[in-house]
């Protein structure tokens, strides 16, 4: 398989600590501008309820979803604490201010 | 750089406590071994007693598992005492010969009971109530012997003596004092508490002084004598006359020991490498004996450990509840009082119901309650506040349920609710899984069960169930939260003292608050940034610039988000009044939009369901072309102003309260508070605007109008308090800006109104606003404030068309 790097937007279109939505034909990613100063991609899908964690509040390496707090850890797409669950994460690389998404 | 070395003598509750809170202030600091004379991880000593009378088994109490101890890197030295401090090498050398260096030590070894010096004190068949070895014996003895002598009436010899009861032994409490538990209880609830357990088979000899255990011919003890020569038949004899500090280890080191180890308010010893904290501490010539204090030692020394090392440890009020199921007991603070005391007192004999209050200086100091505990959580927050208890004088004895509330009665309800109850609704937890947790997972706080179950930590309704399900499953050892407590996991900082810190240092911003308050998290959490963008927004009015990423999704995209991910949008419409052209423009959107539903509010307004967030700019671009502006249905902000028809129209209307709600609106719409805020103005006492449920209400009357107060018509539903009466509509505005100021000002985030003035007391709250000076103060600083705040969100976000609605790539 190939790899397939598309790029989607500049690291300057995501504020720190705030989010962006990819659209895709199989529902939407978001991109993470984290507190590490990386960017995360995830299906914008809390593992709860389906809440958009695009919306949430960014900490560190982590988002609080919006609908009822779950915590989901940026890196790997897991529920923290006492929930369980995964959200899909995406390879992402910046190169020169812009960011790829590996689909 | 190698990490410090950290060594603990003492597996046991304080030890393993401090180093928890040294690992959550600084993870990466020490390597720390912990050295347990006992076989066992860390376990809830206090648990004990449901162990022996068969209610949880050994497994059930563990705290901290093998596999805790290994994640965290901690070295557990298990079964093996530590026998010798070497001060000079800074080593603790072990029974076994083995000798574990240390840059820093904490000495937490407990204590031991106390052994009558009788003799025959060392017979077989006689021990203490201290450790899981101990319930063995008692278990074991339970299966081979019939009778049971416990020596000593306080909590923990009446505990063991109900577990050995329940183990079908015959048993008799021996106590040299007139009265049960009376460290605990006064003679009253002393006598009753006699009463109830006599009726369960206990048998009593008291007063009465053990001079000598006799034995049989194997060495094993046989019968109790007593002072007066009557002798008490026995094949066990628990001995709970006391616990004595273990400071033996310490002594020998040289350290200055009095009944413990004596340690500074920083819980460090005359050696400066070395602390202590627990049951083997004196501090301030205390030696406390229960969990709550130890809990509030450790936090302090972790503190201090990590390098923080601002936090002092003052003393603790503490609490005592025992543990034998069906009988309800609760004692605190300075129950017996003195002379400079009153107290106020309720006995219904015939109901086993018994209360005491000892009041000093319209403050709560002290309380016992038999029978009847629902309110002890309360009484104990009360005490330990310091709260000014004269305002609701009256009704303190009848409990929490009676201040107006008629809303959940708190702990009442819980201790009646069935185990499939549901406890928190946002998450779906009931009662029974929150129970279970705090008994097997052994948690104490409120932090702890939110942790592990979820429950109360969205909405953050069910707080006070879920504290009075910890009071009511842990009893004594539960220190309900204080409301001194740190804002979040993020930092050890009161809310209180970060506001304060912002002003009087001139802190400018989120990352500046930070950094000087040595926040614990790189950028906070959810839950702090919130809270710390509006502490800085109303402190800085002007010139602090919002940080939309510490705001909740609501009210960065001035809409409610909705389980499906779009919004609703709510337009303001002042006083409650429109014409036909704003609904005009109103129907025109919903149709342009989709709305997929239109309905009225509670609010007396309109909220159009269904919005996508890609459409919000545009909504409100229209929406503001007809002249409407934002609502904020979605904030910690001025919601609404309800009014009725008034004067106008109504035949009863005494003033125009349609048109004072409008002038109020007017004048505080756009303002951002610690949590929503609503007000209504109602045109007579017939009050069909509801105003004495909202957090500023105005009722109408011939003479003028009356201002009510810190009402809510939400989940705890709350009365408000009649502040003033006045005579001009002026005087009105004056007083709702003035009152707005003081609760943006004093209040903790998310704290609504009515919980504010219970905290801070209506006394303090009028007296603040009936100075005309201060009053008039406030509500220059409110209309300063406001001079930033009333501009359209709405608006402002459609003009500058931020790109942050829409997508940033569509991918075909
Ligand atoms: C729309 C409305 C219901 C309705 O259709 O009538 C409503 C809807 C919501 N209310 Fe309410 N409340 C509405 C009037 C009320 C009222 C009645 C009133 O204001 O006269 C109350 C009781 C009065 C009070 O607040 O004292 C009320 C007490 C609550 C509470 C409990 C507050 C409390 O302090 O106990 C919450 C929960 C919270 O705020 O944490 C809440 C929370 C909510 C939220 C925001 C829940 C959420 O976070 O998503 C709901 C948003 C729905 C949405 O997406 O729009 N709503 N809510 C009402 C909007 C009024 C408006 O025009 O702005
Ligand atoms: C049956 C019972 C019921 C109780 N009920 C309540 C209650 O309802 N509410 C409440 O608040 N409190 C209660 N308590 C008191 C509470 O358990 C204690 O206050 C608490 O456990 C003290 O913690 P600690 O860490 O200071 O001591 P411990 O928990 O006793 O820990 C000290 C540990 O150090 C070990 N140790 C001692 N010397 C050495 C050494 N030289 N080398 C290695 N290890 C050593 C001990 O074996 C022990 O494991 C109860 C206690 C008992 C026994
Ligand atoms: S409160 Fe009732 S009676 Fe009074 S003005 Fe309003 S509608 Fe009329
Ligand atoms: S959908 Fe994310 S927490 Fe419920």
């Amino acid at each position: 398989m190939t790899d397939n790097w598309v790029e989607v937007a500049k690291v300057a279109d995501i504020p720190p600590l705030l989010a962006r939505v990819v659209k895709t034909k199989h529902g939407d990613i978001a991109l993470f501008h984290a507190g590490d100063g990386q960017i995360y991609a995830l299906d914008n899908k809390c593992p709860h309820q389906g809440g958009p964690l695009s919306e949430g509040i960014v900490h560190d390496c982590r988002v609080a979803c919006p609908l009822h707090n779950w915590v989901i850890d940026l890196k790997t797409g897991e529920a923290t604490g006492p929930d369980e669950g995964k959200t899909r994460t995406y390879e992402v690389k910046v190169e020169d201010g812009r960011v790829f998404l590996k689909l | 750089m190698s990490r410090e070395r950290l060594v603990v003598i003492g597996n046991g509750m304080a030890g393993v406590r401090a180093v928890e809170e040294v690992l959550k202030a600084d993870e990466q600091r020490y390597a720390i071994t912990i050295i347990g004379d006992e076989p066992y991880e860390n376990y809830n000593r206090i648990l004990l007693s449901p162990v022996l009378a068969g209610e949880n088994t050994i497994e059930d109490i563990i705290l901290n598992s093998a596999e805790w101890y290994a994640e965290n890197g901690i070295e557990l030295i298990k079964g093996v005492a530590a026998t010798r401090i070497d001060r000079v090498r800074r080593e603790v050398e072990l029974a076994d010969g083995r000798r574990v260096a240390y840059d820093k030590l904490i000495i937490a070894t407990g204590s031991k009971p106390f052994m009558l010096p009788v003799p025959g004190n060392d017979l077989d068949g006689v021990i203490g109530f201290r450790d899981i070895a101990d319930v063995e014996t008692m278990l074991e003895a339970a299966r081979k012997y019939d009778k049971a002598v416990v020596i000593g009436g306080g909590l923990l010899g009446l505990e063991a003596a109900n577990g050995l009861m329940k183990n079908g032994m015959d048993v008799t409490v021996v106590h040299l004092m007139e009265t049960l538990m009376e460290r605990q209880l006064d003679a009253t609830a002393g006598e009753m508490l006699r009463k109830s357990l006599e009726e369960r088979g206990m048998t009593f000899v008291m007063p009465a002084k053990t001079t000598e255990l006799l034995g049989d011919d194997k060495g094993r003890v046989r019968a109790v004598k007593l002072e007066d020569g009557r002798e008490i038949e026995a094949d066990l004899v628990v001995m709970a006359a006391g616990i004595v500090p273990n400071v033996q280890l310490a002594k020998e080191a040289g350290i200055h020991c009095e009944r413990g180890i004596v340690v500074n308010d920083y819980l460090m010893t005359f050696d400066p490498r070395i602390h202590a904290v627990g049951e083997c501490v004196q501090h301030r010539g205390v030696c406390y004996g229960l969990v709550a204090p130890l809990y509030e030692q450790a936090r302090v020394l972790a503190n201090h450990l990590a390098g923080s090392g601002w936090m002092a440890y003052e003393g603790s009020v503490t609490s005592t509840k025992l543990k034998v199921t069906g009988i309800d007991l609760f004692s605190a603070g300075d129950f017996l009082g003195g002379p400079e005391t009153e107290e106020i007192v309720m006995q219904d004999a015939r109901g086993g119901i018994y209360k005491k209050l000892v009041l000093r200086d319209d403050r709560l100091v002290g309380a016992v309650l038999y029978g009847d505990t629902m309110d002890g959580t309360w009484y104990f927050q009360l005490i330990k506040d310091g709260t000014d208890i004269s305002d609701i004088r009256g009704k303190l004895l009848f409990g929490q349920a009676h201040l107006g509330d008629s809303g959940h009665g708190e702990e009442a309800a819980v201790a009646n609710l069935p185990d499939e109850a549901e406890i928190c609704g946002c998450n779906g937890v009931c009662k029974g899984e929150i129970v279970a947790a705090i008994k097997e997972q052994g948690l104490f706080t409120l932090e702890d069960v939110r942790a592990h179950t979820k429950a109360s930590a969205s909405c953050g309704s069910c707080t006070g169930l879920v504290e009075a399900l910890l009071a009511h499953t842990l009893g004594g050892d539960y220190s309900a939260t204080p409301s001194e407590k740190p804002m979040c996991g993020c930092t050890d900082h009161t809310h209180d003292q970060v506001r304060a810190a912002i002003v009087e240092n001139g802190l400018k911003s989120i990352a500046e608050v930070m950094r000087f308050m040595e926040w614990k998290t790189p950028n906070g959490c959810a839950s702090c940034r919130p809270a710390l963008n509006y502490y800085l927004l109303c402190a800085w009015p002007g010139e602090y610039v919002d940080d939309r990423a510490s705001r909740f999704i609501n009210e960065r995209a001035h809409g409610n988000i909705q389980k499906d991910g779009t919004y609703s949008v709510v337009p303001r419409m002042f006083g409650g009044v429109t014409t036909p052209d704003e609904l005009r423009a109103i129907a025109d959107v919903a149709e342009k939009y989709n709305a997929r539903e239109v309905k009225v509010t509670g609010g007396q307004r309109i909220d159009l369901f269904g919005i996508t967030k890609e459409d919000l700019p545009k909504i409100w671009a229209d929406l503001a072309k007809a002249g409407m502006v934002s609502g904020h249905a979605y904030g910690k902000a001025l919601r609404t102003v309800k009014t009725c028809v008034g004067s106008q129209w109504c035949r009863f209307g005494t003033q125009d309260s349609t048109g004072l709600g409008i002038r109020l609106e007017q004048l505080t719409w756009g303002s951002w508070m610690p949590h929503k805020f609503k007000m209504g103005v109602s045109g007579c006492p017939r009050n069909c605007a509801e105003a004495t449920i909202k957090d500023f209400g105005v009722v109408c009357v011939d003479s003028g109008y009356e201002l009510h107060v810190g009402g809510n018509g939400g989940i705890k539903v709350r009365v408000t308090d009649l502040i003033a009466k006045v005579e001009t509509e002026e005087e009105v505005l004056g007083w709702a800006g003035a009152f707005i100021q003081l609760y943006r000002e004093t209040a903790h985030y998310l704290e609504r109104t009515a919980p504010w003035i219970e905290r801070k007391g209506l006394s303090w709250v009028k007296e603040q606003l009936e100075d005309e000076q201060r009053r008039k103060e406030l509500f220059e600083r409110f209309r300063h404030s406001q001079k930033f705040a009333q501009h359209d969100p709405w608006s402002e976000l459609a003009e500058k068309d931020d790109p942050i609605f829409r997508p940033v790539a569509e991918l075909a």
